[in-house]
């Protein structure tokens, strides 16, 4: 037996002369605090926070960095950054562990992998393997240096399967190839050549910023060409741009702008698109509609999934505080940190304060009531992007554009079974069969066109009888329950199975709910569950979509059963058994 | 019942909104929702995670209250939804039914079975089985493993719907910010801190979240059995008080085959629903195995020993039992032999503050009236005597001029040499709710607390260097003419003469001495008098120091220039310790003071009580605590009657104290345990514990409130009025109170503060704050709005200068030893350390101390050391503390096996004849151990 050390005082009590009224069944603490902050771990922490001054609504860039420079979070870091940010453990704690790119460990002793491998199964990589992928690479790889982990879609489904090494990206993946990018150890991501400050300025880039601040436009006549461009907010939900200027700038300041660059909707990579090549043209849209609106900082939420567009943003900004054109401090840019819901506008406002991202209800609307609590103007990448063009060339240069009475033209997200995957900028109204033909080489040979989805994970699937209705917000489109959303096309062929790609769909609505309401958060689960099973039901998942639809919160939650009505309305013979 | 909070209907909108709910007209009131309006009309709409107790938020999470909107695509929760003007809801639409229905359904298919559940009466199953679900149809999602590891609680995980109501308990009602909602998606989970088990996470055990859990998850161990399941189910439940702090919170006690299972926060005036650890799970040391059930009598021969034993249980040796006649004759010829023999002077009284008013006017009267003496005092002596004396000198009454509820409509709060938080956990949430809401919190104290986190700033000030930290801050009110000119002129007196004395005491120099920069010290005092409301709050750091009437002066001072009391969220509040120490003080436990602080040596006083009373009276002020001990080391005390205090514990340089009471010649003590004064006696009187009587309590907001009995006392045990009157007619006073309620008639015939408070209108409302002028209207919460009860109205300024504490640290003790409470462990620890889960949480002796202080010393956290000062040492558990500052040592004072009071330094302040307990000079020194097997 182990010899313990006992001081005389205690041995009397332990031979039973209690000496005081306590039972005394535990003993004492050793510390008033649970978990003590080292030193250490404070000053690591203080030192990459650099004698900035504090704020709570950092708190998620703070967490990067502590991962950035270690790693991983551990729970010393973490317990230091409460400390010096004045918060409780659990307040950091539920944010850090709400985004999947943290990755939390318990303390030193824990390994942390050198590098993570995260492997898309979104629906257009699963369609090309991605699940297979990981498996290989999961065994080629020894778990304690390389952390291979499934992730959502990369926006990069015109590549797909894709894998991001560290911050670096691998398109059109194989073992080999992801192989080859973890030896060379160079984990940052490849920035793409894109347009300069200098080109953009020469042809004609940021004339129009100047003339609006030089009082030679208005933003009444801003709004008046918008509007009647019907230039619509192309994150998906088509809200008229002009009209969302006029109601923002008609609630009293100070008022904020916010651009949800957390393009997440699987199928989606328009904005990533005009990012990587002509940022200029859309930081000139957002500086436009912040000198109409009137606000008074411009937050820019860019996914953490694009490392090289907050790159190259970082880089563009840093050169417009050079040239004179923006106010160091005016734009601001949120790094996300993994997790679709922030797209949704009002989650995404919960992020940029450094919360968890949990949808908001409405009302109050974030017109009225939005970031920090001000009126808040909060706009998609590319509705942003066509701002300049629309005033410069005139509302008809864009809506005159379009088929089937749509106005304008539309970055398209094209992916799956088609020969020519990619950003196809294609008049709005245009239908499925003719974004094929025209736009996309045809299919994919050796494939038959079987169904798509027009507006990514949350739009419904369509079958090939129907790839004549055109492609636009409403109309057609709404009245066969599907929407087109972001625009995210997703062609499918005679060599899908309709329930895998159900199952697909569903489990990444589940993985990416963000856990508040019950109809989402427990629907998309039991939904996976039911969809998994060999036969659908199809009256519970009736009723289960029904509630989802009708009793959640946000869009996430109301949209998920999109694709499973879908497909029993339109393939219940693969099904319903 | 109380008004505070609830949804007022008419008194801040005029203009109602009108809208149809399932048909039929009906209107909305400021702030109304949905639900709100629903409930009001009787409209049944199942809720979970809406809670309508005050400080909590709607959060329409769990969409069990979703209704429909006419011209809305998707459901809205009623809960949180305010209508608008003309909208058409329905509850009852098929659509709105069948949503609802089947978030039951989910929920429910998610449940532990039934039989299996820890709480199949929760409320989750109360509309459950309202909504005839049929949830087995589908797939269960997930389990959890239970989390036993709290003493107190237990954590089903599997039974969480994530309504999110505990992370709200937690973090927006309670602040003690512990538990998160950690995850995302269907992985979303109640977390405490880094997902640690609740028993080794930083929970502080307030059960705020057990009280609000819709469905058992988070449950009382009590009422569990083994495998999580309740088995628990209470017979009927009583409507009371809490026993600990001045807080004084009400209860709902729930008792099962005469044992209390359980007990939850009432919607009083001071807790709105909330409880402490304390008050919530502290309750089981009324069933104690130790509880006096008999009359004990010193065994004849036994000498008086200062070596304590605790008997407990096992007494024999020391103690005989006795009948209640043979008991009490003893007791009363006891006194009558000192009495006869040595007349008035040689006796002497403890109250305490801990009883009800009804008991401590007894008290005082049998003291006054049949001792003949104004030899009796209680621990406020030992509490808030200086902030009393020093109140009485410059605003006229020694109790608060506002409630702690003020906080919540101040703009600047100062809490200072308190620690809300520990001792007064419930009205620290209402501090730290002000903060969320954007109050400015000053906290100055030496030492740091979790509620530090909140503050604006921390002044951690030089023990003992209160005055020179304040005299700067009113240095600064002064020469930057931040008072209120007009105040000061109309309302007050003194002014010239800080003006004039203040002059030495420049932030620049003062810094030095307090260890608090001068910009910091100039910036307080900005923020102080020039927010529009400030209200300071003090406890013991101010008054236990032989300069502690000095330091409530300054505190006067400053609100007195700057203009701060008299108004909404501004005041002067020294938070009370014990539950009836205001109590006790105004009905007369105060040796120079006759009830409603009527002092006995003014003539007209004296005579008009010897009238009513209809006795002769001392016509002198008595002695005080620590001068008692002295005289009766001096021989001039014999005889004494102690009931519910423990001087052989509280009070300081114990060797002293317990040499003087092993001397007396006849001791009576009346108690519910054998304390260790108890030791000392020579006739014990088994006495009723809080629960197990009826009688008036008055918090430290003045509130006055009415404990009921829950229980039967154990065995013989009596209740202490009884005792007491017993014990009058046994020296000859011819009482006759047939019941308490006889009591607080007498009260109200001389007590000013209790008119319009009757005993009928507080058990029918429960609470009545005094003053209060009329007979069923409230009391006033805010005093002193236009003057002073001071002979001339005025407010009096009484300037300050800098007084060291009595005994510095040198080379032998460098240390400086501070003494207070733990949260888990209330006085000298006898109610307590008996109740299992508190002692579960702080189980042994400990000494804290700075990390930087140990590492010097050599110590390890968890070590066992010695602490010593001139008067004594012991020994105990050294913890390392990150709330220390350097060259400090604090160690609370509720441990028999290491009392702290041994060390303490017995050193009076002049005026409020208060011990110095926060400040005597110590050292520090490992303890060598021995092996064993």
């Amino acid at each position: 037996m182990a010899t313990i050390l006992i001081h005389p005082n205690q041995d009397a009590e332990i031979r039973g002369q209690r000496k005081h009224p306590g039972a005394g069944r535990k003993k004492a603490s050793a510390y008033n605090a649970v978990r003590q902050v080292d030193q250490t771990s404070r000053g690591e922490v203080l030192a990459l926070l650099d004698g900035q001054e504090i704020q709570r609504d950092l708190l998620i860039e703070y967490l990067h960095l502590i991962q950035d420079r270690f790693g991983a979070l551990r729970t010393r870091h973490m317990t230091a950054l409460a400390e010096i940010m004045k918060l409780a453990n659990a307040e950091v704690y539920e944010v850090a562990s709400f985004y999947a790119h943290f990755l939390i460990v318990d303390d030193d002793t824990s390994v942390v992998p050198e590098v993570t491998v995260r492997v898309c199964d979104s629906l257009s990589c699963s369609l090309r393997g991605a699940e297979a992928l990981r498996d290989e690479l999961t065994n080629q790889h020894d778990p304690k240096k390389v952390r291979v982990v499934r992730a959502p879609c990369m926006g990069r489904c015109d590549t797909a399967p894709v894998c991001e090494v560290g911050h670096r990206h691998v398109d059109h993946a194989t073992p080999d190839l992801v192989g080859q990018t973890i030896e060379g150890a160079d984990f940052h991501p490849v920035i793409p050549e894109y347009k300069k400050f200098q080109t953009y300025e020469n042809e004609g880039g940021y004339a129009l910023l100047r003339s609006c601040r030089a009082g030679e436009r208005t933003a009444d006549e801003l709004i008046d060409t918008l509007s009647a461009s019907k230039l619509a907010g192309l994150g998906g939900a088509g809200f008229p741009t002009g009209r969302k200027w006029s109601i923002v700038r008609d609630f009293d300041g100070p008022r904020l702008m916010t651009v949800n660059g957390d393009e997440g909707e699987p199928g989606t990579f328009k904005d990533r698109y005009h990012l990587e090549r002509d940022p200029h043209r859309f930081l000139e849209g957002a500086l436009i509609a912040a000198w109409s609106v009137d606000v008074e900082k411009i937050y820019i939420y860019l996914r953490d999934e694009y490392p090289a567009v907050l790159e190259i943003l970082k880089r563009e900004i840093e050169v417009l505080h050079r040239e004179g054109l923006v106010d160091p401090d005016f734009i601001e840019i949120r790094r996300g940190a993994g997790a679709y819901i922030c797209g949704e506008e009002s989650a995404m406002l919960e992020s940029i304060e450094g919360k968890r991202g949990l949808p908001r209800h409405r009302p109050p609307y974030i017109a009225e009531v939005g970031l920090f609590g001000r009126p808040t103007l909060n706009h998609n990448v590319e509705t942003l992007f066509w701002v300049r063009d629309i005033i410069q060339q005139g509302a008809d240069w864009f809506s005159s554009q379009g088929r089937e009475g749509s106005n304008g033209f539309r970055s398209f997200s094209v992916s799956g079974r088609v020969a020519e995957p990619g950003v196809k900028l294609a008049p709005a109204g245009i239908s499925v069969r003719d974004l094929i033909r025209e736009y996309c080489g045809g299919m994919e040979a050796g494939h038959q066109f079987k169904a798509y989805l027009p507006g990514g994970a949350s739009g419904g699937i369509l079958p090939e009888r129907l790839a004549d209705i055109p492609l636009d917000f409403g109309g057609e489109l709404a009245a066969q329950g599907c929407f087109i959303g972001s625009h995210a096309v997703v062609i499918l062929s005679d060599q899908d199975d309709m329930r895998e790609v159900g199952v697909n769909l569903m489990r990444f609505f589940e993985d990416e709910s963000c856990g508040q309401c019950t109809p989402c958060r427990n629907g998309t689960s039991v939904a996976v569950k039911l969809m998994e099973r060999e036969a659908w039901d199809a009256d519970m998942l009736g009723e289960l979509s029904e509630v989802m639809m009708n009793a959640s919160i946000c869009g996430l939650g109301q949209a998920a059963p999109n694709p499973l009505l879908s497909i029993l309305k339109h393939f219940p013979d693969e099904v319903v058994k | 019942m109380n008004a505070r909070n609830t949804p007022s209907q008419t008194e801040e909108n005029p203009t109602p909104i009108s809208f149809v709910l399932d048909g039929k007209d009906v209107e909305a009131f400021d702030g109304e929702t949905i639900w709100d309006v629903a409930a009001r009309v009787g409209t049944d709409v199942p809720h979970l995670c809406h809670c309508t107790q005050a400080g909590y938020r709607s959060d329409g999470n769990c969409r069990a209250c979703v209704v429909e909107i006419e011209g809305e695509r998707v459901l809205a929760a009623s809960c949180i939804r305010p209508p608008s003007q003309g909208m058409k809801v329905s509850t009852d639409s098929e659509k709105a039914v069948k949503a609802r229905k089947m978030v039951f359904e989910l929920l429910a298919a998610d449940q532990p079975p039934r039989d299996e559940h820890p709480d199949p009466e929760s409320k989750f199953w109360h509309w459950a089985d309202k909504l005839e679900l049929d949830a087995a149809r589908w797939p269960q999602m997930r389990g959890h493993e239970n989390d036993a590891s709290h003493s107190a609680m237990h954590v089903n995980l599997s039974a969480c719907i994530n309504c999110n109501l505990c992370v709200r308990a937690c973090r927006e009602v309670q602040v003690n910010d512990v538990i998160g909602m950690a995850y995302r998606g269907a992985g979303s989970k109640v977390v405490f801190d880094f997902d640690d088990p609740m028993g080794s996470s930083s929970c502080v055990g307030c059960g705020e979240c057990v009280q609000v859990c819709p469905t058992g998850a988070l449950m009382e161990k009590s009422l569990l059995n083994a495998s999580g399941t309740r088995e628990v189910f209470a017979d009927r439940s009583v409507d009371t008080l809490c026993p600990y702090c001045g807080v004084g919170c009400q209860t709902e006690v729930f008792v099962k085959d005469d044992k209390i299972v359980r007990i939850d926060g009432r919607d009083g005036p001071a807790n709105n629903n909330r409880l402490c650890v304390k008050g919530r799970f502290g309750y089981d040391y009324i069933h104690s195995g130790a509880r006096l059930t008999k009359p004990l009598i010193r065994r004849e021969g036994v000498a008086k020993t200062t070596e304590i034993k605790m008997l407990d249980e096992d007494f024999s040796e020391h103690f005989r039992e006795a009948t209640w006649e043979e008991a009490l004759e003893k007791a009363a010829s006891g006194w009558r032999a000192v009495l006869d023999r040595d007349g008035p002077s040689a006796m002497c009284g403890f109250g305490s503050a801990k009883g009800s008013n009804e008991e401590a006017y007894l008290f005082q009267k049998l003291v006054r009236t049949g001792f003949g003496t104004n030899n009796v005092d209680h621990c406020t002596r030992l509490c808030h005597a200086s902030s009393v004396a020093a109140l009485m000198e410059g605003v006229g009454s020694g109790a608060v001029s506002a409630p702690f509820m003020a906080a919540e409509d101040a703009d600047c709060i100062i809490i200072i040499g308190a620690r809300p938080v520990v001792n007064h956990p419930v009205a620290a949430t209402y501090f730290k709710q002000a903060v969320k809401n954007g109050a400015k919190l000053i906290v100055m104290d030496p030492r740091l607390s979790s509620i530090s986190r909140h503050a604006w700033k921390n002044l951690q000030f030089k023990p003992g260097r209160d005055v020179a930290m304040l005299n700067a801050i009113l240095y600064t009110i002064v020469e930057e003419e931040l008072y209120d000119a007009q105040y000061v002129q109309g309302m007050t007196e003194g002014f010239d003469e800080l003006k004039d004395r203040i002059k030495n005491y420049p932030p620049e120099k003062m810094a030095k001495i307090c260890g608090v920069d001068a910009d910091e010290l100039r910036a307080v005092a900005r923020m102080y008098a020039t927010s529009e409301k400030s209200i300071i709050f003090w406890g013991m750091g101010i008054s236990q120091h032989v300069h502690g009437t000095d330091n409530a002066r300054c505190l006067i001072a400053m609100a007195l220039t700057t203009g701060q009391i008299g108004r909404p969220g501004t005041g002067l509040h020294p938070l009370r310790g014990q539950n009836n120490v205001q109590g006790a003080s105004d009905a007369g436990l105060i040796p120079m003071l006759y009830p409603d602080y009527q002092p006995v040596e003014n003539e007209e006083i004296h005579a008009k009580m010897e009238d009513f009373w209809g006795k002769d009276l001392d016509d002198k002020r008595g002695l005080t605590v620590v001068e008692i001990i002295n005289a009766i080391l001096d021989d001039q005390i014999k005889g004494m009657y102690v009931m519910g205090e423990n001087p052989a514990m509280s009070d300081p340089d114990q060797n002293h104290t317990r040499q003087a009471l092993a001397k007396l010649d006849h001791l009576v003590v009346q108690d519910i345990f054998l304390t260790e004064t108890a030791w000392f006696a020579d006739v014990i009187l088994p006495a009723t514990a809080h629960a197990e009587k009826d009688g008036t309590f008055t918090n430290t907001n003045r509130q006055v409130q009415m404990g009921r009995k829950v229980l039967e006392a154990p065995g013989d045990a009596r209740q202490d009025w009884e005792i007491i009157q017993d014990l009058a007619r046994g020296i000859g006073e011819d009482w006759s109170y047939d019941q308490v309620s006889d009591v607080f008639n007498e009260m109200c015939q001389i007590m000013p503060s209790l008119n319009h408070i009757t005993w009928e209108r507080l058990e029918r409302e429960g609470f009545v704050t005094y003053p209060c002028d009329t007979s069923d209207g409230p009391g006033n919460e805010i005093v002193f709005g236009d003057s002073f009860p001071t002979a001339s109205g005025k407010g009096r300024i009484v300037p300050a200068d800098l007084v060291s504490p009595d005994e510095l640290p040198d080379d032998d003790y460098p240390l400086v030893l501070t003494t207070g409470r733990l949260l888990e462990h209330w006085h000298t620890g006898s109610m307590t350390r008996r109740a299992k889960i508190l002692d579960d949480l702080e189980p042994e002796a400990i000494a804290c101390m700075n990390a930087r202080d140990m590492d010097k010393l050599g110590l390890a956290a968890g070590q066992r050391i010695k602490v010593s000062t001139r008067r004594g040492e012991i020994e105990l558990v050294a913890r390392q503390d990150w709330e220390l500052p350097q060259g400090m040592v604090f160690i609370p004072f509720c441990f028999a096996e290491a009392s702290a009071n041994l060390l303490t330094n017995p050193q009076l302040d002049p005026f409020g004849k208060i011990p110095e307990f926060k400040f005597c000079a110590a050292k520090v020194a490992a303890v060598e151990l021995l092996a064993a097997e």
